[in-house]
């Protein structure tokens, strides 16, 4: 994968599932995904898009010598000038370019941390409760059941608004809790259809302990749709970060990121609409790219249509 | 069929059970970490200690476990469960309101938005989803894609406050100058807030705001399940044996297509339920969304928890139901 963010969404749990069986057989499931994504305007699109992005949120120096927070008062809303603040100024007559590109950096980190966590808890208890299977599989799923009941964003809302420190960590958490059970029920089904494989019952007999066949049999062959899923769940993050942010539960003011400067500047859409259209226009980017990436990449994964 | 139910009967009561427990634990630790909510009610004046206990009393918050950080308070679970299940009370707000009663102020609202809502995306994403899966890779399908594919990465917020300003506002000025429109559309319709005179009509656009984001994933599951369909073995035998293709499509295709949809619009009504929290609060709808979020931004954990705790119970029955009927219509779930 050229995606550094999407490699690390993955990495935990399953960076060496994914990395194992395509290195040296040309012919393998993830190989010819390879192929064929390479071969996919819209997934290199989106995925200079999200290179573009990643670079913004790990060395914003690169793309702006100014910072958010040196601002005059004098400027506020100022429109933009085509070198100097190609995105005008904000509301608190800072240069409103750099603050989007270092708005790049907690969007991201909220969906990536949230992503990365959900995938390892999530794929953890769904490859137990499908491979075990029993009591463990029915307390786990009513488990499941019980966290899916809780409507996303209501529940996000009940926990931001317990805690009273709101940063990039407790954005996380509150999307963690929350977001790990679909990943859980697609692990879950997918590990119930690989367990009963020939190659497992093969494995077995020949003596592989449980872990080894979890981890070496089972998991390469059930993680494809959970990648799928998380690349498309980093986009939607992304706009839950934002949305909350707008809810006023989200990150505050003195944070710079594209939900704190849509929030901050919506009541100002009539009079001067690019202080919007700048953050909205890269938040919708980055989430248009995330899920069409994870579209191009579910169509590569899929081996009816090879 | 009659095990089946019984079975999703019975797991219907642990998962209640259990997501009550979960928002009473999440409140509890809220209150344990950031203290008294009652306190807050004083502003920066200093209640005396028979004010305060009065008030923490009434509110249900004296509770010595509410205290001790961590406590997931079992006691007070037990007395909450006792008083939703049989006095059906779900606790009260700092001016001493029922919250059953500030439900069942808000809910018409709600219900109205969500309604319109589900059946906008079911009539227009069924729709879609049906034709371009009948023509796949032709123009309507690839205008379905990409048109589904914008609408999911739009946040809610952000079509909401667009749809607002420009629509609402800008186009519905010019109309509402021209005045050549009936009034109920260039005042109601195209009203940019709630208005209590056209009770149906001002709730239209926010309706289609809210259904905007399910209608796109209808389409596309809807479009999957038909390619799925029309490609078996069963479509291909009534086409062999000579059926017209209308009944093909119509009656053996879509009935089974229809299935993973219906579950999804049961599914979803949790999401339509988070999402009128934003779509009130942009389009100024006193529906329930907007009780939450007042609640939530007042620090009053009781009305949140009781708001919450009745949606998800409603949730849950949706889903049971949604769970039943998807057993009469597939006969196969039965033997699952």
């Amino acid at each position: 994968m050229t995606d550094p963010s999407l490699a690390t969404s993955v990495e935990p749990g399953v960076g060496v599932a994914s990395g194992g069986p395509a290195a040296g057989k040309p012919s393998s499931l993830w190989g010819d995904a390879r192929k064929r994504l390479m071969r996919s305007p819209v997934f290199i699109g989106s995925v200079l898009y999200l290179l573009v992005v990643t670079s913004m949120a790990l060395f914003p120096r690169l793309w702006t010598s100014q910072t958010p927070d040196t601002c005059n008062i004098r400027n506020s809303r100022n429109s933009p000038e085509l070198w100097d603040h190609p995105f005008g100024f904000n509301l608190l007559g800072c240069d409103y370019y750099a603050h989007a590109i270092y708005g790049a950096r907690p969007s991201l980190a909220i969906a990536v941390l949230a992503t990365a966590s959900v995938v390892v808890i999530g794929g953890l208890l769904g490859l137990l409760s499908g491979f075990f299977g029993g009591w463990l599989d029915a307390i786990l799923s009513r488990i499941t059941d019980i966290f899916l009941s809780l409507p996303f964003l209501l529940g996000a809302l009940v926990l931001l608004a317990i805690v009273s420190k709101r940063n990039i960590l407790t954005i996380s958490l509150a999307l963690i809790v929350l977001g790990w059970t679909v990943i859980a029920r697609i692990m879950r089904g997918s590990v119930l259809e690989a367990k009963n494989l020939d190659y497992v019952h093969a494995a077995r007999a020949l003596g592989a302990s449980n872990g080894r066949i979890m981890l070496k049999h089972i998991l390469p062959n059930a993680v494809a749709p959970v990648v799928v899923y998380a690349t498309i769940l980093l986009g939607g993050f992304v706009a839950a970060e934002a949305t909350l942010t707008f809810l006023g539960v989200g990150l505050q003011p003195p944070a710079a990121s594209w939900g704190v400067m849509i929030a901050m500047h919506q009541i100002y859409f009539a009079q001067q609409p690019w202080l919007l259209l700048f953050p909205v226009g890269l938040l919708v980017g980055t989430v248009l790219s995330f899920i069409l990436a994870g579209d191009v990449l579910r169509d590569a994964l899929d081996p009816k249509l090879q | 069929m009659g095990t089946y139910v019984v079975r999703r009967l019975l797991q219907f009561i642990p998962t209640t059970l259990g997501a009550i427990f979960l928002l009473h634990y999440l409140t509890s630790l809220g209150i344990q970490l950031t203290g008294n909510p009652a306190r807050a009610l004083f502003g920066d004046r200093r209640p005396s200690e028979a004010q305060l206990g009065a008030l923490t009393e009434a509110l249900g918050l004296a509770d010595p476990c509410l205290t001790r950080t961590g406590d997931p308070c079992v006691g007070l679970y037990f007395d909450r469960l006792q008083k939703i299940f049989l006095q059906f009370d779900f606790g009260i707000n700092f001016n001493r309101r029922p919250v059953t009663d500030i439900v069942a102020d808000a809910l018409p609202y709600t219900f109205k938005l969500v309604v319109i809502a589900i059946i906008f995306q079911a009539v227009v994403g069924i729709t879609a989803g049906v034709l371009a899966g009948l023509r796949a890779g032709g123009f309507f399908d690839y205008f379905v894609k990409v048109s589904t594919v914008l609408l999911i990465s739009v946040p809610v917020f952000v079509l909401g406050f667009v749809v607002r300003d420009i629509i609402n506002v800008n186009v519905g000025n010019k109309l509402r100058e021209a005045g050549t429109l009936p009034d109920w559309f260039t005042f109601g319709v195209m009203s940019p807030v709630y208005k209590p005179d056209y009770p149906i009509a001002s709730l239209v656009v926010p309706g289609l705001v809210l259904g905007a984001l399910s209608l796109a994933t209808t389409a596309r599951l809807t479009r999957t399940s038909i390619l799925e369909n029309v490609r078996s073995d069963y479509v291909r035998t009534a086409r062999a044996k000579g059926l017209a293709p209308k009944r093909v499509i119509g009656v053996h295709t879509l009935r089974n297509s229809l299935i993973p949809v219906i579950t999804y619009l049961g599914v979803d009504f949790g999401g339509l339920m988070g999402g009128a929290v934003v779509t009130e609060g942009i389009f100024g709808v006193p529906g329930i969304g907007r009780e939450i979020f007042r609640a939530t931004i007042s620090k009053e954990p009781s009305v949140v928890l009781g708001i919450v705790t009745l949606l998800v119970l409603v949730f849950l029955i949706v889903n049971l139901i949604v769970d039943v009927l998807y057993a009469v219509l597939d006969p196969r779930i039965r033997y699952d």
